[in-house]
């Protein structure tokens, strides 16, 4: 794979008085019940985990499991109790001040879930602060932030304030702002929990568009498993601070590592996560009918055509190589077959 | 016994009740306690016992410890007048240059920096109020008086009151709309008119230098309480008292520190309004969502430019609510300040109610209530104002309010002129009506009042010697007769039941200062006014509010009222009382009654009016009525809030009581107005207010405690 961007070492995020002392103490070990009968509250436990260049890594879990405690301990909005963490190869917990100031005015971007615009600024001059916070000077500032207001599709709308912008909106607003100073490293926390159900899907696929496009380092956070499904290039599981499974959305679906994983799991459609190379057999290549799939296309999308054959379907890579071969009555076990024994 | 199991808290207040009781009786009134009543602080009398404390005498009445206390802190405010007096004349004698005489002088530093200070404030009110009235001080500050008698015609010629009320229509439209412009306009005129425009400017210049330099020290603390968990600390102890603190207490001392007149009036106006603002700028900081300023950090502000380009604009609205504050307590000061010699409004007012001439304190007070409700009105409407896009309006647009002031400038101006032609010989009536040459309605005001007096005079007497006799005297003999240990442990009991320990050392602590300072009699009186005006008050109050609140029309219309009752300094209050019913207790009764019925009316309201609808709806659905609706349902909930309320109305007939010394009363507040005249008054003065401040704290303590139980049980915290 390519460079890493992010890089993660047994980060620990620990509430409380002694929180350092305690996780000293603790050599590693952290137990969130004696901890927190000491008074301290564990956020992140021992995460450690890396980000390479232009993928997309979704944080899944519950309120309070400690996904947005992590996001903040990696933009350094917390300081992390313990552990390493490295940007682009930058010990993050080693930057002073400034460094910090000029590593965020530079290679990141940060979307919030409340949208956190500012309510006395337009929404051109919200998306043009961080060009202006960074000294750009006014004209070629707006200019940018102009660029970014087409980029998001809110021509017409840029001197509106705010208060006068729907939810979706606001948040196109709020993404804007963060890619306005061009950033490597993009955090999107939560951002699309605060809207209708609709408006999600909708933001979802313009987000897909954009990352098609920009190709940003990401970490996305989410409690919506099926959001964490549609965009993530890999998907990290957390509960109670600890990082349950992290791994491609497939895997997670096929092998889930423990049964809270898998409690996520059982409700998944999978002929919609799952792609053909998922559950090919690559050992058999012969006797092959006439249907051709490609490997990666999503089962969904292909299941009515292979059903319809009698005989082994062969999948085909990009350049048309046959690499496997796939039975009609696979599609049937994987669909409804695996949900039953929990396989 | 069983209901012993059911209701604990309520045996453990019928024990205490008792316990107070039994102490009541069985301690009895001393023998000496009818010298005490008439006990004058300084006086030698043969039958004072002395005690030396840090040097200082203290002579007091000897007593049964268990009646009164002995005044242990006796020494406080002898002690803090002679430290004012070392540190203003003794303390760190430094080298100064003197102008005037060309060589050193030897002074201590914080008199000359006092000095300074002074004149420094005093050049600011002058510079505003020559620009509004005209004069030729501030030219004589630049240069000299020769300076000035060679080129007579650099006197500042003052604003004609045409242009100031043009501006002020102006502003009024811009930050509010035709409404509150038309409102300004005819306050304006009505000033004019009626003579009251020297006074009434020379007031507002007052606030103009007052308010923007407590913004910014409110704004500049506030900031620093909330980076700072130590400057918080440090500063909610005196915002706290500063709270309950009567108004009139803060200005004794700073009589001595900075002398008579509007610098100083200034300078202790700061002191009481810094403290609100310092609470909204903390208030609408916290309230900020921590993701706006987590937006601002990633990216990539300082913390300078997180402060200043995220938080303040971020919390504008209550930092403006701030302001607002700020300008109403500067306001209310500056009518106040009149004690100690700030020209204006309240010296008039003074001047009119010391000669008894109530037409014309009417018509100060008129004046007084519409400008509060102007300075109001316009400083929320500015809060409340948002920001709007104008970047695609025409140059006209943008500054039509400019134009039009330039305009009304240069017509006010010519108007003026014109006016010299046409009042030849006589005031120019289109620049500058003077004092009393306006219309005036006195004349009228005060014979309604002899008309009053004349017709109704036999009503109204016996009225007041049913109230004095019936009512108020036997219930100040009954405070009277309470032994101050009896007291002690009612209000230690008290804090304890409420509140637990924490609570009862705090009521312990308070009480104890009070019990030990040489006026624990007056402070008693003070709390049977109090509690006299209190509880009218309350069942005034609570009976409106819930009257008002069963149509949605009649409670928004008596929430105006209320505010608009709220604007006026407390002061103003006093005039149609002294009206009706002279000079005596029952006046001031009165007054505490109608002031402190407003918090406690806007509090029932509100209260009510925070009944989640959910819970309405589920109630309807439940079959009940109205009635039981508002007994089962809305009154249970609301009642934490009308409790607030009531912690509001105890701080607002505090505040009356004291001013209403003024009328002559017999409580701490004329103590307070005896420190006035009192050379050595101003310790007298401090520890007289930090005695009220406490008593409001007490309750404040014993109230807020429970109230926010209450609220934690019912969940709606």
């Amino acid at each position: 794979m390519s460079e890493t961007v992010i890089k993660c070492e047994s980060v620990y995020k620990i509430f409380g008085e002694n929180a350092k002392k305690m996780l000293e103490e603790s050599n590693g070990n952290v137990d969130a019940k004696t901890f927190q009968e000491r008074g301290c509250i564990v956020g992140v436990n021992n995460a450690s985990f890396e980000v390479a260049k232009g993928e997309m890594l979704v944080v899944m879990g519950l309120s309070g499991s400690g996904k947005s405690t992590l996001l903040r301990c990696i933009s350094r909005l917390t300081d992390a109790t313990g552990g390493k963490i490295f940007i682009e190869g930058q010990d993050l917990l080693e930057l002073n001040n400034k460094e910090l100031i000029e590593l965020r005015r530079n290679k990141m971007g940060m979307v919030f879930q409340s949208f956190a615009l500012l309510p006395h600024k337009t929404v051109v001059e919200n998306i043009a602060f961080p060009l202006q916070i960074k000294g750009t000077n006014t004209e070629e500032s707006i200019s940018r932030a102009m660029e970014m207001v087409k980029l998001v599709g809110l021509d017409g709308r840029e001197n509106y304030f705010p208060r006068e912008l729907s939810g979706g909106q606001q948040q196109r607003v709020g993404i804007a702002r963060s890619l306005a100073v061009e950033p490597d490293i993009w955090f999107l926390d939560e951002p699309f929990s605060a809207l209708d159900p609709l408006i999600r899907k909708e933001m979802q696929d313009e987000f897909l568009r954009l990352q098609e496009k920009l190709q940003k380092t990401i970490m996305f956070i989410t409690h919506d498993f099926d959001e964490a499904l549609k965009l993530a290039d890999r998907i990290a599981i957390m509960k109670d601070g600890i990082i349950e499974q992290l791994d491609t959305p497939a895997n997670i679906v096929l092998n889930p590592a423990t049964e809270y994983v898998r409690k996520f799991t059982e409700e998944v459609p999978r002929e919609k996560v799952l792609i053909i190379e998922d559950v090919m057999d690559a050992s058999s290549k012969d006797n092959l009918g006439d249907l051709k799939v490609s490997k990666d296309e999503i089962i969904e999308n292909v299941a009515e055509k292979i059903l319809t054959q009698e005989k082994l379907v062969g999948v085909v890579d990009l350049n048309n190589n046959i690499v496997g071969s796939i039975k009609p009555s696979k599609i049937i076990d994987t669909v409804f077959g695996g949900r039953k024994n929990g396989s | 016994m069983e209901y012993l199991k059911k209701y604990p808290k309520l045996f453990q207040w019928l024990f205490l009740l008792i316990v107070f009781f039994a102490l009541c009786f069985a301690i009895d009134v001393p023998e000496t306690y009818k010298f005490i009543r008439g006990q004058a602080e300084f006086v030698k009398d043969p039958n004072q016992s002395v005690y030396f404390f840090l040097g200082k005498e203290v002579r007091y009445y000897a007593f049964d410890v268990f009646w009164r206390l002995p005044p242990l802190l006796g020494w406080l405010p002898i002690w803090i007048n002679d430290s004012l007096f070392f540190l203003m004349n003794e303390w760190m004698p430094m080298e100064f240059w003197n102008e005037d005489t060309q060589e050193f002088k030897t002074r201590p530093l914080l008199l000359e920096i006092s000095r300074n200070l002074t004149s420094f404030m005093t050049f600011l009110i002058e510079l505003i109020r020559e620009i509004l009235l005209g004069g030729l001080e501030t030219i004589v500050a630049f240069t000299s008086w020769d300076f000035i008698d060679a080129y007579p015609w650099l006197e500042l010629p003052g604003l004609p009151w045409t242009i100031v009320a043009a501006g002020a229509a102006l502003l009024s439209y811009k930050l509010s709309g035709k409404g509150l412009a038309l409102f300004a306009g005819l306050t304006m005129i009505y000033i004019s008119i009626f003579g009251q425009w020297k006074p009434s400017m020379q007031t507002l210049s007052f606030i103009l230098v007052a308010a923007p330099l407590s913004f910014i020290f409110g704004l500049g603390l506030g900031i620093a309480a909330y980076k700072s968990k130590r400057v918080e600390k440090a500063l909610y102890p005196i915002l706290l008292v500063m709270q309950t603190m009567p108004q009139y207490a803060v200005l004794v001392p700073a009589l001595v520190l900075f002398g008579v007149g509007d610098h100083a009036a200034v300078i202790i106006t700061m002191v009481v309004a810094v403290p609100p603002m310092i609470l909204l700028t903390i208030l609408g900081l916290r309230a900020i969502p921590p993701e706006v300023i987590e937006a601002g950090r990633m990216s990539g502000c300082t913390n300078w430019q997180l402060m200043f380009k995220v938080l303040i604009p971020t919390a504008r609205r209550d930092i403006l609510i701030g302001v607002n504050q700020v300008i109403m307590v500067c306001f209310s000061m500056a009518v106040i300040s009149a004690f100690i010699g700030a020209k204006g409004l309240g010296f008039n007012l003074l001047l009119a109610l010391n000669q008894l001439n109530i037409g014309l304190a009417l018509e100060a007070g008129l004046c007084i209530s519409l400008i509060a409700i102007l300075l109001d009105k316009m400083s929320l409407a500015w809060a409340n104002k948002q920001t709007d896009y104008f970047g695609n309006l025409t140059f006209f647009q943008r500054n039509k309010n400019a134009i039009f002031f330039a305009a009304s400038f240069v017509i006010g101006i010519i108007l003026a002129y014109v006016g010299t032609f046409i009042f030849k010989g006589s005031f120019n009536y289109l620049f500058e009506i003077p004092h009393n040459k306006g219309i005036s309605t006195a004349d009228f005001w005060n014979k309604g009042v002899d008309w009053i007096f004349d017709t109704f005079f036999v009503y109204i007497k016996a009225f007041n010697t049913w109230l004095i006799q019936d009512v108020l005297q036997p219930m100040r003999a009954l405070y009277l007769r309470m032994p101050a240990v009896a007291t002690l442990v009612l209000a230690v009991g008290a804090g304890y039941l409420i509140g637990g320990v924490r609570s009862a050392l705090v009521v312990a602590a308070l009480t104890l200062f009070i019990a030990l300072s040489p006026w624990w009699d007056r402070a008693l009186v003070t709390l049977y006014m109090a509690t006299f005006g209190v509880v009218i008050s309350c069942l005034i109050g609570f009976t409106v509010g819930t009257l008002c609140f069963q149509n949605k029309k009649s409670a928004a219309f008596m929430l105006g009222v209320c505010d608009i009752f709220q604007t006026f300094p407390s002061f103003v209050y006093l005039i149609p009382v002294m009206m009706l019913f002279g000079i005596t207790d029952t006046s001031v009764l009165i007054a505490v009654i109608v002031y402190a019925t407003i918090p406690a009316t806007r509090y029932t309201i509100e209260g009510l009016r925070s009944v989640p609808v959910g819970l309405h709806e589920a109630a309807t659905m439940s079959g009940v009525n109205k009635f039981q609706r508002l007994t089962k349902i809305e009154f249970p909930l609301a009642f934490p809030h009308m409790m607030l309320g009531l912690n509001q109305t105890i701080v607002f007939a505090l505040f009356m009581v004291i001013i209403g010394a003024f009328i002559g009363t017999e409580d701490l507040g004329q103590y307070i107005l005896k420190a006035l005249s009192d050379k050595n008054g101003a310790g007298i003065g401090l520890t007289l207010g930090i005695c009220v401040a406490f008593i409001g704290l007490i309750f404040d303590n014993l109230i807020r405690t429970w109230v926010g139980k209450r609220k934690k049980h019912l969940g709606i915290a």
